[in-house]
């Protein structure tokens, strides 16, 4: 798979500086939400928030989508992976 | 025409001359000698390790060791053999000396990188050896549970530092063999074209690359245990005990497969060439090898079944295990199918593949033995355990690797070894094996513990016998060594392929020139067509 | 050597790199998702403790480094050394400043005898021991790879000085970036995990 230029897709200074500030704000939320949101879903707003921000850097800052196929897909599997060893782990711990 | 020079005569660098030759080398197959050398020491001091408590187990009245000795003793037989020997031996020698020829490529991505893993792996050999002189060895079993990894006194901490570099140099390698299968293959060879020795280690480095880092991290917090006593696994600090279990046995069983993958794409790659047939099935062989990479990642608690993990779990683990079985049965049959119709030809490369086919459908089926719970209970941390995994990796992986010895030998080193002492030694070999490990399960029904210095006197019998099969196996290591080296005194061997085989490999000189190829192979559009060969006769070779 | 004019191979080498970084930690967040599963009451009165402006701002300056380390990225291969050598150094800088913060916050937890094996802890709930033995193990691992990664960084900084890495042959420039990026995306996820469990 071969990589796309860069030079096509890359952001360029004002785009980069457009990420850093979606990323401040979606920090300062996740601030936020933890002192004023006492749902239940806390864990799952934080972890979502966190999420969507590693969504940002992985695509406007290590341009992950131009690295290729094997790159995309491999990226998936291993924070699969991860998920399903955290998944199987679980099937011990919540019954125990 | 005269002959390419081999990459024995050529350096990697002009230059470079004598040690420096080897010691800087970025050459693959130098790379993949160097690897050779070092493990095959390692694996005859395992050997001895494991002949010294085998000898032991001999008597009941007369021990040659105390406990602590030969608990000591044990677990380096473990570590040595596991991180020393099995995980790296198949992937490091012969896939390092053989992927890139068999996808045609001059040497793997990151030549350099590869030098580095060689030199991480003798670190990581030496560390051990310095946990043993200084701190002394370890005596927690290879598996170094808490809490007694934590509070022992003898040298833990050095030796999972060791195992924490070995682990680095086999994950680099799954790394620069990944990068190496997706970007240097010849055009012409597309995914369903690479041979099956390719692909297995192909999977296999997948694994190395995912799995390794997870011991990594777990012996690392072992580690900061002893040191700062941070808790994470220690019940009187809120810690879980069975969480290191959990944790390293999600590297180990993978690691498991490590052993094993590579193995067998060794075994899919004699059956071919000596039924002189293409492998039945390769593309259900291409999905059962990534099927196992995939599936023996989600079955490591099945080593933890009698450790109080809940009910759920061993019901969810004791049902994946038994799937992981299904694509292991569909290479055996593959393979043995592949012999169907064929027209056979004996060899030693061919004689250590049946064998693999017997031991190592034995040690599967004890393992679904194992897998299932209620057998578990009864036969946990008993002989059996210790019978199945020396079936599957020992009479697997081993037998596999010295199949893969005898196979590419003559590739490697141009020359060829004596058959009849081959057939003798492995014949030795097979017999003392079996002789040696069967009676562990009928010891370990009847109850006799693993990882104890003695055992009941009326198990004594079985346990003499079982040392008796000991010093075969180790005669006929002994004598199939013996051979492999003799050669080295034998005439060099004018043959690009004396086996008749299919693969790139064998379309270069034996030994290779330093780039591999002198003029670009040509990829068949299926790795195994023998119908070029099939009426050709084995080229000639003096037995 | 091939990989000198493949560097689609060359960031597939980096990636697959990464993936081990991402498991390495893994193994971590493992530890603390069955954990905060057993003691949720105690981790967040734990995070409840830890200083959330000094978090807050290691967070911010991550991510600045981040753009800045891309930012430079971008400079070079538009062909503004200078530019991309102030990019680049800002990021080591912002690299360091984050580890003098994070050294204040294990003196500042230190001075209150909360440290692994402390009287302190050993006192106090199980849980909060073990929020502190993940806080100092998992923020330590990531310390160790952020100075790492500003060591890597510097090294690049001379050689785009030297001319060794330009806009047409930054290969080390971008993987060095794609390590920081992934330093930066653990701590995105750290910073909930101790600072926004409360």
């Amino acid at each position: 798979m071969t990589e796309k230029p860069a030079e096509k897709t890359a952001l360029s200074l004002p785009g980069l500086l457009g990420v850093l500030a979606a990323l401040l704000s979606l920090t300062g939320l996740s601030i936020a939400l933890a002192h004023f949101y006492e749902g239940p879903l806390r864990v799952a707003a934080a972890l979502s928030i966190a999420a969507v921000k590693t969504g940002l850097v992985l695509v406007f800052f290590m341009h992950i989508r131009q690295a290729g196929k094997a790159v995309a897909l491999s990226f998936l599997a291993t924070v699969a992976t991860l998920a399903v060893f955290i998944g199987l782990t679980f099937a011990d711990i919540l019954y125990r | 025409m005269d002959a390419a020079l081999s990459f024995f005569e050529t350096p990697s660098s002009p230059g470079q001359k004598g040690a420096g030759a080897w010691l800087f080398t970025t050459d693959h197959k130098r790379i993949g000698l160097m690897y050779l050398w070092v493990v095959l020491a390692w694996f005859f001091i395992g050997a001895l390790l494991g002949l010294l408590l085998r000898t032991q187990l001999m008597s009941v009245e007369h021990l040659l060791l105390e406990a602590r000795t030969y608990n000591a003793l044990f677990t380096l037989h473990g570590v040595i053999m596991i991180f020393l020997f099995v995980i790296p031996a198949i992937p490091a020698i012969l896939g390092n000396f053989l992927l890139p020829l068999q996808i045609g490529a001059k040497d793997v991505f990151f030549p350099r990188l590869n030098l580095l893993t060689w030199y991480l792996y003798l670190a990581g050999g030496l560390l051990a050896m310095v946990a043993l002189f200084t701190k002394g060895a370890p005596d927690t079993g290879w598996t170094f549970y808490v809490p007694f990894s934590v509070t022992t006194q003898t040298g833990v901490t050095l030796s999972v530092f060791a195992v924490f570099v070995l682990g680095l140099s086999s994950m680099l390698t799954g790394l620069n063999f990944i990068t190496t299968v997706h970007r240097l293959r010849r055009k012409e060879m597309g995914w369903l074209q690479l041979p099956l020795f390719t692909w297995s280690v192909y999977a296999t480095a997948w694994v190395q690359l995912l799995a390794t880092p997870i011991i990594a991290v777990t012996l690392l917090l072992v580690i900061t245990e002893r040191l700062f006593g941070v808790g994470l696994f220690d019940p009187s600090k809120g810690g879980d005990p069975l969480m290191y279990q959990h944790l390293f046995w999600m590297y180990s069983h993978p690691a498991v497969y490590i052993m094993i993958l590579p193995a067998m794409g060794i075994i899919s790659e004699i059956f071919p060439v000596f039924s002189r047939k293409s492998i039945f099935g390769y593309k259900a062989i291409v999905a059962a090898t990534m099927g196992i990479a995939i599936l023996g990642s989600l079955v490591w608690a099945h080593h933890m079944f009698v450790s109080g993990i809940s009910d759920m779990a061993v019901l969810v683990f004791s049902f994946l295990t038994f799937l992981v079985a299904v694509p292991s049965a569909v290479k055996v049959f593959n393979w043995v199918s592949t012999m169907y119709k064929g027209s056979i030809c004996m060899a030693p490369p061919f004689f250590f593949a049946l064998c693999f086919i017997f031991l190592f459908t034995l040690g599967g089926l004890t393992g679904l033995v194992q897998g299932a719970a209620g057998p578990n209970v009864h036969i946990h941390d008993t002989h059996f355990i210790v019978g199945h995994f020396h079936f599957v990796m020992f009479g697997g992986t081993g037998f596999a690797f010295l199949a893969g010895l005898h196979f590419w030998w003559p590739k490697l080193f141009g020359r060829m070894y004596d058959f009849k002492k081959a057939y003798i030694g492995a014949t030795l070999l097979t017999a003392g094996f079996l002789l040696h490990y069967f009676p562990m399960f009928i010891l370990g029904l009847k109850g006799m513990p693993r990882r104890y210095y003695t055992y009941l006197p009326e198990l004594q019998p079985l346990n003499f016998f079982e040392g008796i099969g000991a010093y075969i196996m180790v005669s006929g290591l002994a004598l199939l060594f013996f051979n492999l080296f003799r050669s080295f005194r034998g005439p060099r061997l004018a043959v690009d392929d004396p086996w008749g085989a299919t693969t790139l490999e064998w379309r270069t000189s034996s030994p290779p020139p330093l780039e591999n190829f002198t003029k670009d192979p040509e990829v068949a559009a299926y790795p195994y067509d023998f119908a070029e060969l099939a009426g050709k006769t084995k080229a000639a070779v003096k037995t | 050597m091939h990989e000198n004019n493949d560097n689609a191979g060359s960031r597939l080498g980096m990636w697959l790199f990464l993936y081990t970084e991402i498991m390495l930690f893994g193994g971590l967040f493992i530890l603390y998702s069955v954990y905060y599963s057993k003691y949720p009451a105690e981790f967040a009165a734990a995070g409840g403790k830890l200083e959330l402006p000094l978090g807050a701002l290691n967070t911010g300056l991550l991510l600045l480094s981040s753009f800045t380390a891309a930012a430079s990225i971008e400079s070079l291969r538009k062909g503004a050394q200078r530019a991309a050598l102030g990019l680049l150094g800002s990021t080591v800088l912002l690299g360091l400043v984050f580890l003098f913060n994070k050294y204040l916050e294990w003196s500042h937890k230190f001075a209150h005898g909360i440290f692994p094996g402390s009287e302190t802890l050993l006192k106090g709930p199980k849980g909060e021991t073990v929020f502190y033995g993940l806080y100092f193990t998992l923020t330590g691992l990531h310390a160790l790879h952020v100075f790492l990664g500003c060591a890597v960084l510097s090294a690049c900084w001379v050689l785009v000085l030297k001319g060794r890495v330009t806009g047409g042959r930054m290969n080390l420039l971008e993987n060095t970036g794609l390590y920081w990026h992934l330093v930066d995306i653990v701590w995105i996820f750290l910073f909930p995990l101790f600072y926004l469990i409360l």
